[in-house]
């Protein structure tokens, strides 16, 4: 290294932690080169989709393949009754419940998997959809939790025993359409501060059920090689690692021999977290067919079946001193899950941390009682671009602060301040028994107010308001706040497993004799750019180059065990394994300098890229020659090679948060909303690559939009899916999203060993109540109370329609 | 989303497409962009065996404008007529128009044929050419017939035009006066919540002529006679203005769907049809 290099350069040129740099992965995907699940192509591959059913609640009396057989092209038609001998004809879900393969005698949902057709290509096999003639027999449907709590219609048989329910996976059934009850805090003394309080807020919420809808759906390529017995999936999931394990034990196929790649996910956002029929019927047709068989969804089969997000009924009651000092909560929620429970949460969470629901403030007393429920509707219940239930949580506590001040006639971001969990209180241990690692709360909220002009904005709104009664101006004023806490890097092994698998995570690097390298992980990216910031953190921890760092997932053959990416969890838990990992790395390359610089080792110290003798800075050797020298020189007490893998066991979640200020004018008379102004500040801990968490904030803050303003899956009473296409559902383009203002602070982790949090989720979960938020601050004038979301034109006219604004 | 199998076809004439038509009947369906037909097909809700590609057909292309006249051959793309400067200058509500037409992509593909002669109720182009007074060209095994915009529509779907027929071309008349095109739409992409066409003419300060029609409140556009009749003679005062929303309300029937309830769209057509007279009076 020459000497007029100075350590600014040195720096500069690791591009490590805090650069904004450039993601590597655009090259191909910008191109159109990367490489997705149907972009696999093998000799001889077939192609199998499912007969799906037209009804939501019927029986099955008979299903006849024939004339399917006889469409040219088409190999195979499965249906339960193959299926059964295998035992395959019903899966294990991530929730402990089952769910169906193939109809197993009945449906539950529109679109459930009937039966699989397997043909030489997608077109035979949609022929021989149309040829396969299904009787069915109508049953009466439930759409509605609340109904079918109290029918005697029972819409999985599995439920009743001698007429009575039989205890589901996670204790007593209060009726046969009944999943589970799951309780957190303290019930009573939440009763009794509620009923002696000043002042007491209660409220109804619809968090509505939608979609996360990735632009890629879902799919796989099974390939089943008789004769070294190995079989391999490739597919669409977020957790390889934990499909692989699946299964295996599902199948009895030994683990060793079952290799599941994850190629390049074109999003994710939750949908492809979970086990779907389309793999055990992908892998089951590549057994029987001793040929790779592919499956891909379309749109509408994704829309209508694979995972949805939310579906949540929250009724909550907040209590306050009549200074506005909260002293209880109590939030019960009726959770439709469908036609099977099949949400993706930690096995000991079946509501996922819907318990995060105390939000960013210091409520001294709380309950939260989930009870979840069947009907007839797809299964899902996934964490679409949030952190188990965390939307729902913040979503719900934002919203009984509004509720609150205005039970409290109070400015809701005053009303904020006055409960914020103070910077000197952390760590805090919530009611609800998170223990919140770091914050700071009150800075965060100061700067996004004071950016925005907060006092400016509700002058302006008065005004505003004014004009509107004076018949100047159709159009209002609103001013959405949120502030939110994210749960997210789940989590440690103690309380965090998926279907008894820890949730750790791991890295394992390689470093190559010439100062280069690659680092596997047990992680997946599905666009967060893991191959760009997992190399940035490396190269600070270790001092070679990020560009010279070659990051590698996806691959169970290949990358050590790990259970995928969601929740925000790749950077909190796999990023924490990254850093220890790299330190391995440093602590045997101090060793390797040592001897070569013949000094004792407590006598060098890492700096930037090298390490140099204490006092003589002159004196040092780089990584890259520390790397060459552990491949080419033998060292006395010293393994050759340089090499070291991580599994980190997180010793508690991380918690970022943010502070989210939304301006929007609202046309009253035809519900069209403008947003004016939207302003982010997100503090996600120590910052890896600012430029990432900006697209990432962008692309939350976006699905924020598409949800609070009119992204649903709705249903009609038949349970027919009335938002199938792109047409209905709402997937926001370029033309509908505002720009974005991002700011930040930083509060590192104190527990993660580079102080990072996650970010990737945090603007959704900030995003939603903050559109929300505007739009109903937009008539709290007029009376508005609670209006539930989306907020899309005719709902928001419907408001104003309801507050008496049109002639 | 695979349609079932059919045979395409690609003739370089109308005779060529005419002829295929003739040989399998119901059997057979004529694609001009393919925005509407080729999404039914893969639903399996259309089904076409012999599809007839019209991209290639002679005489189908093309904008002229002359003698007060304008002739849009019927696979003028959406794209075209927006891009087309001379039509901008003599009716620019059709670039107006058009260019609340979903996306570019769809443009690009869209054509003013297939769109008119679809009968989707949804469609932007029926209603406006209702609007200019447009007449459409027809041509079939009896030789060819013209048809204005404003008899052309029965129900959704159903036309004047008959099964063995193919829409060649739509002419319209220099429109006169103040233009105005307002659409109210869920997300770019979408069809009209509801959409009005309006062109007025002014003279010394009073309503000459007035040409008002709506979009997707009705199974069929709806050219409302009795909204031109109330602006006319008026200065469009207020009154003149709710007359003519209260007349168009009366014409329209619109459905509840997934944009809302029938009470919404009624209420939002009415301020859009305000909206869209206000400003073509603005221009006039």
């Amino acid at each position: 290294m020459k000497d007029d290099v100075t350590r600014d350069e040195r720096v500069a040129n690791l591009k490590g932690m805090g650069c904004s740099r450039k993601r590597v992965e655009d090259a191909r995907f910008t191109q159109g080169k990367g490489n997705y699940v149907d972009d696999i192509k093998l000799d001889g591959m077939l192609f199998g989709d499912f007969v799906r059913s037209p009804y939501a609640h019927a029986r099955i009396k008979n299903i006849d393949a024939s004339a399917a057989m006889e469409v040219p092209g088409v190999l195979a038609v499965l249906t339960a009754a193959d299926l059964e001998p295998l035992g395959l004809h019903w899966m294990p879900t991530l929730a402990g419940d089952k769910q169906m393969v193939l109809a197993d005698g009945k449906v539950l949902f529109q679109g459930q998997e009937v039966a699989f057709v397997v043909a030489e290509d997608r077109y035979a096999a949609a022929d021989g959809i149309e040829a396969v003639v299904v009787e069915y027999e109508e049953l009466p449907v439930i759409v509605d939790p609340f109904e079918a709590l109290k029918t005697d219609v029972v819409l999985r048989e599995d439920t009743v025993q001698d007429g009575k329910p039989v205890d589901g996976a996670h204790g007593p059934r209060k009726h046969h359409n009944h999943i589970f009850t799951w309780e957190a805090g303290d019930k009573d003394p939440t009763e009794e501060v509620i009923a002696n309080a000043d002042v007491v807020a209660e409220e109804t919420m619809y968090y509505h059920r939608t979609h996360p809808c990735p632009l890629e759906t879902c799919g796989c390529v099974a390939s089943m090689d008789k004769v070294n017995g190995k079989l391999t999936l490739w597919g669409t999931f977020q957790a390889p690692h934990a499909i692989r394990t699946v299964v295996s034990l599902i199948s009895g196929i030994e683990e060793h021999n079952i290799r599941v790649i994850s190629p390049d996910i074109g999003g994710g956002f939750g949908n492809k977290v979970g086990a779907y029929p389309g793999y055990v019927c992908s892998v089951v047709a590549s057994i029987v067919t001793a040929k790779p068989v592919k499956w891909i969804e379309d749109r509408m089969d994704n829309l209508m079946t694979t995972a949805f997000a939310r579906d949540y009924w929250m009724k909550g009651r907040i209590s306050a001193t009549k200074e506005g000092k909260i002293t209880g909560l109590h939030c019960h929620v009726t959770a439709d899950h469908g036609g099977f429970d099949a949400c993706a949460d930690p096995t000991k969470f079946p509501a996922g941390f819907m318990n995060i629901c105390t939000g960013s403030y210091d409520i001294p007393t709380a309950f939260l009682e989930v009870d979840g429920v069947y009907t007839n509707k797809a299964p899902g219940g996934v964490s679409y671009r949030c952190s188990f239930r965390v939307t729902e949580a913040v979503y719900f506590i934002e919203r009984m602060i509004e509720v609150l001040a205005i039970e409290l006639n109070m400015d809701a971001a005053e009303l904020r301040r006055i409960n914020f969990i103070k910077k000197e209180q952390f760590p805090y241990t919530a009611a609800l028994g998170w223990e919140y690692d770091s914050g700071d709360y009150h800075t965060a909220w100061d700067k996004a107010l004071k950016t925005v002009d907060y006092e400016g904005l509700r002058a302006e709104q008065a005004r505003r308001v004014e004009d509107f009664k004076a018949g100047k101006t159709r159009k209002l004023m609103g001013i959405g706040l949120s502030f939110f806490t994210e749960i997210v890097g789940a989590g440690p092994v103690k309380n965090c497993d998926i279907l008894g698998l820890g949730m750790f995570d791991s890295c394992e690097i390689r470093i190559h004799p010439t100062g280069s390298a690659i680092a596997r992980l047990g992680t997946i990216s599905q666009g967060q750019g893991h191959a760009t910031t997992f190399a940035q953190i490396l190269a600070s921890e270790i001092g070679l180059p990020a560009d010279s760092i070659t990051i590698e997932e996806g691959d169970t053959d290949t990358a050590p065990y790990g259970l995928g990416t969601y929740g925000s969890r790749s950077t909190p838990v796999a990023g924490a394994a990254t850093a220890m990992a790299g330190r391995k790395i440093r602590a045997k390359a101090q060793m390797i300098a040592a001897y070569l610089l013949e000094v004792h080792d407590d006598d060098v110290e890492f700096d930037v890229d090298r390490f140099v003798v204490k006092g003589a800075p002159e004196k040092f050797k780089t990584m890259k020659d520390i790397a060459f020298a552990a491949y080419n020189q033998a060292i006395p007490g010293i393994e050759p090679g340089l090499e070291a893998v991580s599994y980190y066991d997180p010793p508690n979640m991380t918690y970022p948060f943010g502070a989210y200020v939304c301006v929007m004018d609202i046309d009253v008379d035809t519900g069209v909303p403008d947003i004016r102004r939207f302003y982010a500040l997100d503090d996600c801990g120590t910052r890896i690559n600012p430029m990432i968490i900006e697209g990432q904030v962008h692309g939350g803050l976006t699905e924020a939009l598409a949800v609070a303003l009119g992204q649903e899956i709705a249903y009609d009473d038949m349970g027919n899916v009335k938002t199938g296409t792109l047409m209905d559902f709402f997937l926001p383009t370029a033309w509908e999203v505002p720009n974005y203002e991002t700011d930040y602070t930083v509060t590192p982790s104190p527990h993660h060993p580079i102080g990072a949090k996650g970010v990737g989720e945090s603007p959704h979960v900030g995003g939603v109540p903050c559109f929300s938020n505007a739009v109903q601050d937009a008539f709290r004038a007029f009376g508005n109370r609670h209006t539930n979301m989306p907020h899309d034109h005719w709902r928001i006219w419907r408001t104003a329609n309801a507050l008496g604004l049109h002639d | 989303m695979i349609p079932a199998a059919f045979e395409y076809y690609r003739p370089k004439d109308l005779a060529g497409v005419l002829s295929i038509l003739e040989e399998h009947g119901d059997d057979a369906r004529v694609m001009a962009g393919g925005h509407s037909l080729i999404p039914m097909m893969k639903l399996r809700m259309a089904e076409v065996p012999h599809l007839i590609d019209l991209q290639d057909v002679d005489g189908l292309h093309g904008i002229d404008i002359s003698n007060g006249q304008i002739r849009l051959g019927a696979m003028v793309t959406q794209a075209e007529i927006i891009d087309h400067e001379g039509l901008a200058a003599v009716a620019p509500i059709l670039r107006e128009a058009a260019l609340q037409i979903a996306d570019p992509q769809v443009r690009y593909m869209g054509t003013i044929g297939g769109n008119v002669a679809n009968g989707d109720p949804g469609n932007d182009m029926p209603g406006l050419m209702q609007c200019v007074n447009a007449t459409f060209h027809l041509i079939g095994p009896e030789g060819e017939r013209s048809v204005p915009a404003r008899a052309f529509y029965e129900a959704a779907y159903m036309t004047a035009r008959e099964d063995e027929e193919v829409l060649t071309a739509v002419t319209l008349p220099v429109p006169d006066g103040g233009y105005a095109y307002e659409k109210q739409k869920r997300k770019i992409g979408d069809y009209a919540t509801a959409a009005a066409a309006v062109q007025i003419v002014k003279e010394d300060g009073v309503c000459k002529a007035a040409s008002i029609a709506m979009t997707n409140l009705s199974d069929t556009p709806v050219f409302s006679e009795d909204a031109c009749a109330a602006l006319l003679g008026t200065a469009l005062d207020d009154a003149a203005v709710k007359a003519a929303v209260t007349a168009m309300l009366g014409d329209i029937d619109p459905s509840e769907d997934n944009r809302g309830p029938v009470a919404f769209k009624k209420h939002v057509a009415g301020v859009i049809l305000r909206r869209a007279i206000e400003r073509a009076w603005s221009r006039a």
